[in-house]
């Protein structure tokens, strides 16, 4: 988020220098001061910490950063042409012919030498930067500030509150916002969607808010923005998946360049522990879901169990050892796309499988996993990601199987007789209606549109994962994906 | 003093009050709405019965999915339909 500069320079034109008493170069170039002072041009000499240094000169204080700020000077000394209130020419630190330049005089500095660098100006120190971004930006930001009391500890604070996943929260403080929207150009006020199950209009400033509690770095801010879009879409359906007594919340997966640039895991643990931009942008999503959104656990959240998941879940693929396609490819993006993909999902469940070699014994292993979820009973209900690990990817790989082959391979294995799937057949009361035994028919496990396969995971271990679906198509959540504007 | 950003909505919860109870069903229509849920037919046609053995009036409703909250157009239906409803809920 850049600031317009509003205020005016302290002269409309001549030369104006920004320079401190804590700087060595500031004090060494104090004698050309004196020769451009003398000279015809007006000088401005503006000081950043002290009203009486450099002695000898009408000095300008620059208390409050303001006009450094105005200037965005990051070095001290600057020397800057300024004509129509405006600057049109500038030179940081020390150079001879770069201060010669801006004031068309030669011969500058005849004793010191030729270049020298500057200090870093006040108004990059970190607090003070934020501080002034805050009181210069004009777009303020426009939550409610809820003070605390001075022996209040920040962070019991927002658990008093309620605006916690159960776990402490970073504070969301105006300079840590204010911080995290740099991540993006978009402005605070920005509606991003109307979240439910509140039906709310949710901000930018919303989501960074609690971008900020999840321990996000505003870099991965608009993977957030990206999620929480998603999220409100009625085709991926959040009141639901909120609402349900199912164990089920949404799962993310990233794809595109961004995954890299932001340091996401896709290798060892990429479902675990160990990595803040995987863990904080799920958590971050979920917060805003129940901050904004309104979906609280035993509120509109009435899930019998739940799943840890529900606090985060969040990995992206590991798009460059992958034999397949990208999900987000397969999904109508390009490679060159940032792409958060969400899904109404649980677990994970193991596959283990350290014996097969070949690509149909892996897939019969795969599909005797992949029947119990929600129910080996159950067929046309649940859908399914599969993260494939290297070492199972490999066996597919070898064997030239794509994507299309192993969910062939699987529809086919998992077309279950009616007979065996009726409630009450196998002496198990759950089932699909009874119905279905008596037609003589087979249904699919997974529907054409059910069943993903999505690459991840550590070098080393025969091992991949079903992420369980919960009740798939139209009528209830369906994977959404949405392009990451960076 | 630390200040904090509200991460929420900021939304005030309005308190309503439950609708007054009908003094009877005699005059008015009861809807039976069906959720979609596996069953809740059988609980739907069991309370038609019921109300149908009493000289009540009902009609029936059914969401199209139980997943998603009832359309508008079908809550204004009702509303406009009917005095009461039942909801079938679950399983």
């Amino acid at each position: 988020m850049s600031d317009q500069p509003t205020m005016s320079l302290p002269i409309t034109s001549g030369l104006l220098a920004v320079v401190k008493d804590d700087c060595e170069t500031c004090h060494m170039v104090v004698p050309v001061l004196a020769e451009l002072a003398a000279g015809e041009q007006l000088l401005a000499v503006v000081s950043q910490d002290r009203a009486d240094f450099p002695s000898g000169f009408e000095v300008l204080h620059d208390r409050e950063l303001d006009v450094s700020w105005r200037l965005q000077t990051e070095t001290t000394p600057t020397i800057y042409r300024i004509e129509d209130g405006e600057v049109v020419d500038e030179e940081p630190g020390w150079l001879r012919t770069g201060w010669e330049r801006v004031t068309r005089i030669q011969g500058l500095g005849a004793k010191l030498p030729a270049q020298r660098p500057g200090c870093g100006s006040d108004t990059m120190l970190p607090e003070v930067h934020e501080r002034l971004m805050r009181r210069h930006s004009p777009h303020r930001l426009s939550s409610r500030r809820v003070e605390l009391g001075s022996s209040e500890d920040p962070v019991e604070a927002a658990f008093a509150r309620g605006w916690t996943d159960g776990l402490p929260v970073t504070p969301p403080t105006e300079e840590r916002v204010a911080r995290m929207l740099e991540g993006t150009s978009r402005l605070p006020g920005e509606v991003v969607c109307v979240l439910p199950p509140d039906l709310v209009e949710c901000t930018v400033e919303k989501v960074a808010i609690n971008a900020v509690m999840a321990g996000c770095l505003p870099e991965y801010l608009p993977v957030v923005l990206a999620a929480v879009k998603a999220a409100a879409t009625s085709r991926f359906n959040i009141h639901g998946i909120s609402a349900t007594t199912y164990f089920t919340g949404p799962v993310m997966v990233v794809n595109g360049p961004i995954r890299r640039r932001i340091g996401m895991n896709s290798g060892i643990n990429a479902l675990g522990p160990g990595n803040r931009a995987n863990l904080t942008i799920g958590r971050a999503l979920n917060l805003v879901v129940r901050n904004v959104g309104g979906s609280r656990p035993g509120g509109v959240d009435r899930a019998a169990l739940g799943s840890p998941g529900k606090l985060s879940f969040c990995f992206p693929e590991d798009e460059e050892a992958s034999p397949w396609e990208s999900l987000s490819v397969e999904r109508g993006f390009s490679p060159d796309d940032s792409a958060v993909t969400l899904f109404a999902g649980h677990g994970p469940i193991e596959i283990v499988d350290q014996k097969s070699r070949n690509p149909e014994s892996l897939a019969r292993t795969f599909a005797l996993q992949l029947r119990m979820v929600g129910h080996p009973k159950l067929a046309g209900m649940t859908d399914a990601i599969v993260v494939v690990s290297p070492e199972h990817a490999r066996i597919f790989r070898e064997a030239g199987w794509s994507k299309n082959r192993l969910r062939r391979e699987i529809h086919s294995l998992l077309t279950l007789p009616g007979a065996e799937l009726a409630a009450g057949a196998g002496g198990v009361a759950e089932g699909m209606p009874p119905h279905v035994a008596t037609r003589g028919k087979d249904f699919a496990k997974y529907t054409t549109e059910g069943l993903w396969f999505v690459h991840a995971g550590g070098d080393a271990g025969m091992f991949s994962a079903i992420i369980s679906g919960w009740i798939g198509g139209a009528a209830s959540s369906q994977m959404t994906t949405v392009a990451i504007d960076s | 003093m630390t200040a904090l950003l509200d991460p929420t909505s900021e939304r005030t919860v309005q308190k309503r009050q439950l609708s007054p109870r009908l003094p009877d069903l005699g005059e008015g229509t009861v809807a039976l709405l069906d959720i979609s849920k596996p069953r809740g037919d059988v609980f739907i046609k069991r309370l038609d019965e019921l109300f149908s053995e009493r000289g009540v009036s009902v009609k029936h409703y059914r969401k199209p999915t139980f997943s998603k909250p009832a359309p508008l157009d079908l809550r204004q239906q009702i509303a406009a339909e009917c005095t009461a409803v039942v909801e079938a809920l679950a399983d």
